[in-house]
């Protein structure tokens, strides 16, 4: 067993560099750092633990100008008056209150990771596999944005601090509740597993669509254009699978299903031939599993898996 | 048509890991962390070799964790407990150092055990209290650098800016501070006002 301060002393490098951010590449490394060792892992979690609590000495904040106190007090009904307008006029606003400030934390998964973020406020927030999230989370304010992949959103409620997810232009208002957004280049889906949450979409005349969603409703919107839909609670409970790190399909198209496991693994499945993409599967996967996967393939739909370098190509 | 159901599962999962990280490091965090102050309490009783305590601290978590990753323990506390004394016992025996007074007493610590920990419901000011307590007891490079970065969320490049040093230097005081905060946490009473 390795010395503990010295794993200890690793971990808080490790936690040190990830508030930063980390590259990819430095992100696998952390990932196989973790992964090296049970050890290295309880000493991650617990330094983890610690620092994020000592994220609520935020409170703290200017606490020791009480000069300005007054004056802030008339914050919130100018912030509110703000809020009311940026509404009015639309996204083009919306723009300028939101860029990016050097205070925003980034939080990242590598394809396959799978990563919970805590938040002071107690909201959770889990990244599926090749995510990112940028994190404004004051005690004013709390604003995340999507800008790629999937996750899943426990928010704990605050009524006067509402918690905003964006997503390029699209805008999640919670309003109580969890749900679930994934972000592709070109769609992005809203689904809500409880409670209830604001939609705004951006229209065409750069005013604002708001739509009320609540559970078990999902938004599909690639543009300006939302469809919705309601679905089960199995069927949703089967879209979170991942965060067990599981796939699950049900009535799915092989090629669906290859473009799902194609998020999580850098080995790429191929299915070149439309009279075979379109077989229907069913089952449980193991995200990273793709062996499991052309196994099924090959020794349940008879096909013929071959591989070239990093395809993975099914065919008859 | 195919139903498959389940192959995944069977043929892909390791058959000793029933629980994902997350899942353990959230239960680890919420049962078994809370517990780390009387962990240490118990360890300092009965371990005479006060050096190797943390590396103790250590192995108890990994061997704990390593369970959980099968299936969650019911009860965190006594299941912590039984391992910590399991390790002693058996580093007792390798002859490593000679226990003070071998407690099997469980059952004598289980008041202790039972202390109610920090209280949930108290929370926010209490826990706001506890951590600037913490931050003053920091050496003082490391808490300069851990308020710039926790109190007025500077990024490491503005808190070099701001100390006149590397921003290597700051990662190394943010890390330290880090290090030392879950000790103080983590490993201390709530109650400050025993010394452990």
């Amino acid at each position: 067993m390795a010395n503990a301060a010295g794993i200890d002393a690793r971990a808080a490098a490790w936690l040190e560099r990830r508030e930063e951010g980390l590259s990819e590449s430095d992100e696998a490394a952390l990932q196989a750092w973790l992964s090296g060792s049970l050890a290295n892992r309880v000493a991650y979690w617990r330094l983890k633990a610690a620092w994020e609590r000592a994220d609520r000495l935020a409170a703290l904040r200017g606490a020791e100008k009480n000069s300005a106190a007054r004056m802030r007090s008339f914050l919130p009904l100018l912030v509110k008056i703000a809020a009311v307008m940026i509404v009015v006029a639309g996204a083009g606003v919306l723009g300028v209150t939101y860029l990016s400030r050097p205070s925003d934390r980034l939080y990242s998964t590598p394809v396959g990771g799978h990563e919970t973020v805590r938040f002071a406020d107690g909201t959770r927030v889990e990244l599926n596999t090749n995510t990112i999230i940028r994190a404004r989370m004051t005690t004013g304010q709390r604003i995340l944005w999507l800008e790629k992949g999937e996750a899943y959103f426990q928010v704990k409620h605050d009524a006067l601090h509402p918690l905003v997810v964006m997503a390029g232009d699209h805008r999640v208002t919670d309003l109580g509740t969890k749900f679930l957004m994934r972000r592709d280049p070109s769609r992005l889906e809203v689904a809500v597993l409880e409670g209830r949450v604001w939609f705004d979409v951006p229209d065409a005349e750069s005013a604002r669509t708001s739509l009320p969603l609540s559970e078990g409703q999902v938004a599909i919107a690639t543009g300006p254009k939302v469809s919705l839909e309601r679905q089960s609670m199995r069927a949703l409970d089967n879209a979170i699978s991942w965060r067990r790190g599981v796939l699950v399909f049900r009535d799915t198209t092989l090629a669906d299903a290859a473009a799902e496991f194609n998020r999580y693994n850098r080995e790429r499945l191929v299915i070149p031939d439309p009279a075979i993409a379109y077989i229907k599967i069913g089952g449980i996967f193991q995200a990273t599993n793709v062996g499991a996967f052309t196994e099924v393939a090959e020794d349940v739909l008879g096909l013929t898996v071959h591989r070239h370098g990093n395809e993975i190509v099914i065919s008859r | 048509m195919v139903e498959k159901t389940e192959q995944g599962r069977d043929g892909s999962t390791r058959p000793d890991a029933q629980m994902n990280a997350s899942e353990v490091e959230a239960w680890f965090v919420r049962e078994v962390l809370p517990l780390e102050a009387i962990l240490m309490r118990y360890l300092r009783h009965n371990w005479r070799g006060q050096s190797d305590i943390e590396d103790l601290r250590q192995e108890i978590y990994v061997r704990v964790c390593e369970a959980a990753f099968r299936q969650l323990p019911d009860a965190a506390k006594p299941f912590v407990f039984t391992t910590a004394r399991n390790l002693l016992i058996t580093r007792a025996r390798a002859g490593h150092v000679i226990p003070i007074e071998m407690v099997g007493d469980l059952d004598a610590l289980g008041v202790a055990i039972d202390t109610p920990g920090p209280d949930r419901s108290a929370i926010a000011r209490e826990e706001l209290r506890r951590l600037q307590a913490a931050l003053d007891r920091l050496p003082a490079r490391a808490r300069q650098a851990v308020i710039l970065k926790k109190i007025d969320g500077l990024t490491r490049r503005e808190i070099a800016a701001r100390m006149g040093i590397t921003e290597a230097t700051v990662s190394e005081h943010l890390a330290a501070g880090m290090s030392a905060l879950a000790g103080i946490l983590y490993g201390e009473p709530a109650d400050l006002g025993h010394k452990p």
